[in-house]
C-alpha cells in the first residue's frame, strides 16, 4: 500500500470523528421541520466550515458539517478513460439504491464522485466509530474494486480479440 | 461505584429528571412520551406514561419542592403536569407559550414559582401561574437572542437567568416578574433588574473562534458561570472580577455541564466519560481527572499468534488497530451523554450524579467513592 494512504485516511478519520458530534436539532426556520441544515443551509450560523482533504488533485474528500448533519463527499482517483466509465457506472448503480446503503446520498456533490449524508440520526442507531469505519472502509475499498474491475475488463477484451482473430 | 440502569431499552435518552426522594426518575425515550420509573427493592419498574405532546420531547425537570413536573417539547407546547386527586395520576395543563417553534430546554426556577423555556424562535419564555385566570402565561425575552437556544439555567436568587445559544453567545437576563415576586436584592451582576434587562452577554469564546453553546450553569452561590461550547472548551465567568476563563481541551465537544463543588465542574458529552474539571484560586480551569474510564482493560483477550500482524495490517489498511470481536468502546456509555444530574446532594457538595446518554443508559455515579479511587492511584 502507496506510503501516502495511511496519513491520507488518518485525516480523514480524524475529521469525521469531529465532526460527527451531532444532535438533534429542529429547524428554526420552518415550524415543526426538522431538517439537515448541511442541506437547507437555511441559517449560516449551524453550518462548519467545510473541510478539503486531498491526497492528490484527482484523489480527495470534502467534508461539510453542521449542527445537525454531515455530508462527506469523495472525489475517486480515475487515471483513465476506462477507469472513469467503470467508476461512473459504478457509482450510478448505488446511487440508484441509495435507500438501501441509508447514509448514501442520491446524488454527489458537484466536482465529486459519491456523497454520503449522516445526520444526527444515524448517529443515534449505530456507533459512531463503525460509522467512520465505514466510510474509511468504502474509501479504500473502491480503489481496489475499480482497478479489479479494469483488470477483468482488459482480460476479457484480450480474450475477445484473441477469439476474435482466431478467425484469421 | 458505578450503578448502570439499563432497563429503559435501546432508544436514545434525551433528558431525565428526579424527583424529590430520587425513588423515581422520568425519563424520555427519544419520543413524545415521558415515561416515569420508580424504584422497588431491586429493580426499576415504570410507573407511569405521560402523553401530551405529539413531537419528541426536549426537557423534562421535576420540581423538588412541588413536585411537579414541567416538560417542553419541538411540538412548540409545554405543559405542567400535576398529581392531584386520590388517585395520583399525573395531570396536565397547557402552558401558552406564544412560541412557533420548537421549544428546546425547561427549568424550574430555585423556588419553583415559574420556569423558563428556551427555544428556536430566539427568545426565552418565563411562564409564571396566573391566579386570577388559572393558567400558565408567559412573558418573553426576545433581544438580543440570534438563533436557538440551547440552555439556560437559574440563579440562585431566583431572579437571573443564563442563556446559551447557537449564535456562539452566553447571555444573563433578568427574569423578573414583578406580578409574583418581591423586589431582588442586587448581586454581582448588576443590580437594576426589570424583566428582559440583559445583564451580561458574551462570546462563546473570547479568542474568535466561536462554537454553539451546549449548556450553561451557575455556581451555587451564583457568582460563577460555566458554560461548554462546540469547540470543546469549558468557560468560567467570574461575576465578581468579570474574568472569563477559557479551557481549550483535545476532547471531543461537551453537551452537558455541572458544578458539583464551589470550585468544581464535571462536563460530558461526545467524548463519552464525564470530565472533572477544577476552577483554581486564581480562576484557572484545569482538568482534574476523567472519571469515566473504568472498564476493566485486563478483561480484553489477546488473539492468537496472528494478532501482530493483523495488527500492522489493519494499521495500514484502516489506519487504525481494528478487533473483530471489540464492538465495545472502553466507556460505560457506548454514545454521547445528553444529561448530567445531581442526584443526591447539591451543587455545593454533590455526593451522586446520573448521567444519560443517546445509547439508552444512566447510570448513576458515587463521586466520593471515585475521586478516592483516584487518590490511591495518584499516590
Amino acid at each position: 500500500m502507496a506510503a501516502t494512504l495511511r496519513p491520507y485516511l488518518n485525516a480523514v478519520r480524524h475529521t469525521l470523528t469531529a465532526a460527527m458530534c451531532l444532535e438533534n436539532f429542529s429547524s428554526q426556520v420552518v415550524e415543526r421541520h426538522n431538517k439537515p441544515e448541511v442541506e437547507v443551509r437555511a441559517s449560516r450560523e449551524l453550518l462548519l466550515n467545510p473541510v478539503v482533504i486531498s491526497r492528490n488533485e484527482k484523489e480527495k474528500v470534502l467534508i461539510e458539517a453542521s449542527i445537525n448533519s454531515v455530508r462527506v463527499s469523495i472525489a475517486i482517483k480515475q487515471a483513465d478513460e476506462i477507469e472513469k466509465i467503470l467508476c461512473h457506472k459504478f457509482m450510478r448503480f448505488m446511487m440508484m439504491r441509495a435507500e438501501n446503503f441509508v447514509v448514501l446520498r442520491r446524488k454527489p456533490i458537484e466536482g465529486y464522485d459519491i456523497s454520503f449524508l449522516i445526520t444526527n440520526f444515524h448517529t443515534e442507531q449505530m456507533f459512531k466509530h463503525k460509522l467512520v469505519d465505514f466510510v474509511i472502509h468504502f474509501m479504500e475499498e473502491i480503489d481496489k474494486e475499480i482497478s479489479e474491475m479494469k483488470l477483468a475488463v482488459n482480460a476479457r477484451a484480450r480474450i475477445c480479440a484473441e477469439e476474435f482473430l482466431k478467425r484469421f | 461505584m458505578v450503578e448502570r440502569l439499563t432497563f429503559f431499552g435501546l432508544d436514545p435518552i434525551t433528558c431525565h429528571a428526579w424527583n424529590k426522594d430520587r425513588s423515581q426518575i422520568a425519563i424520555s425515550p427519544n419520543s413524545p412520551e415521558v415515561h416515569i420509573y420508580r424504584k422497588t427493592q431491586n429493580d426499576w419498574v415504570l410507573a407511569d406514561i405521560l402523553k401530551q405532546h405529539d413531537l419528541r420531547i426536549t426537557g423534562i425537570d421535576w420540581g423538588a419542592k412541588t413536585n411537579r413536573i414541567v416538560t417542553c417539547a419541538s411540538d412548540r407546547n409545554a405543559y405542567v403536569w400535576s398529581q392531584d386527586g386520590p388517585d395520583l395520576k399525573w395531570k396536565p395543563t397547557l402552558v401558552l407559550l406564544r412560541i412557533n417553534r420548537a421549544a428546546t430546554c425547561v427549568k424550574w426556577s430555585p423556588v419553583e414559582n415559574k420556569f423558563a423555556v428556551g427555544s428556536g424562535a430566539r427568545l426565552i419564555s418565563v411562564c409564571y401561574f396566573e391566579k386570577e385566570n388559572d393558567w400558565w402565561v408567559s412573558k418573553h425575552i426576545k433581544k438580543p437572542i440570534k438563533s436557538t437556544v440551547t440552555a439556560i439555567d437559574w440563579h440562585p436568587n431566583n431572579v437571573l437567568l443564563a442563556a446559551g445559544s447557537t449564535d456562539f453567545k452566553v447571555r444573563i437576563y433578568s427574569a423578573y416578574i414583578k406580578d409574583i415576586e418581591d423586589k431582588p436584592q442586587s448581586t454581582c451582576w448588576g443590580s437594576k433588574m426589570p424583566l428582559g434587562q440583559l445583564m451580561t452577554d458574551l462570546p462563546n469564546n473570547s479568542l474568535g473562534s466561536g462554537g454553539w453553546v451546549h449548556d450553561v450553569s451557575f455556581s451555587h452561590d451564583g457568582t460563577k458561570l460555566a458554560w461548554a461550547g462546540h469547540d470543546s472548551t469549558i468557560s468560567v465567568l467570574d461575576g465578581e472580577s468579570d474574568k472569563v476563563t477559557v479551557l481549550r481541551t483535545t476532547f471531543l465537544p461537551f453537551l452537558t455541564l455541572l458544578w458539583i463543588a464551589p470550585n468544581t465542574i464535571v462536563a460530558a458529552g461526545h467524548q463519552l466519560t464525564p470530565m472533572m474539571f477544577q476552577v483554581s484560586r486564581t480562576g484557572e480551569c484545569l482538568l482534574l481527572q476523567c472519571i469515566g474510564k473504568v472498564k476493566q482493560t485486563e478483561q480484553r483477550k489477546e488473539h492468537g499468534g496472528l494478532s501482530a500482524m493483523r495488527k500492522f495490517q489493519s494499521l495500514d489498511r484502516h489506519a487504525r488497530v481494528i478487533n473483530e470481536e471489540e464492538m465495545e468502546l472502553d466507556s460505560q456509555h457506548q454514545n454521547a451523554i445528553t444529561a448530567l444530574k445531581i442526584h443526591s446532594g447539591s451543587k455545593e457538595n454533590a455526593l451522586k450524579i446520573s448521567s444519560s446518554s443517546i445509547d439508552g443508559q444512566v447510570i448513576l455515579w458515587d463521586l466520593q467513592t471515585l475521586v478516592r479511587q483516584m487518590k490511591q492511584l495518584a499516590i
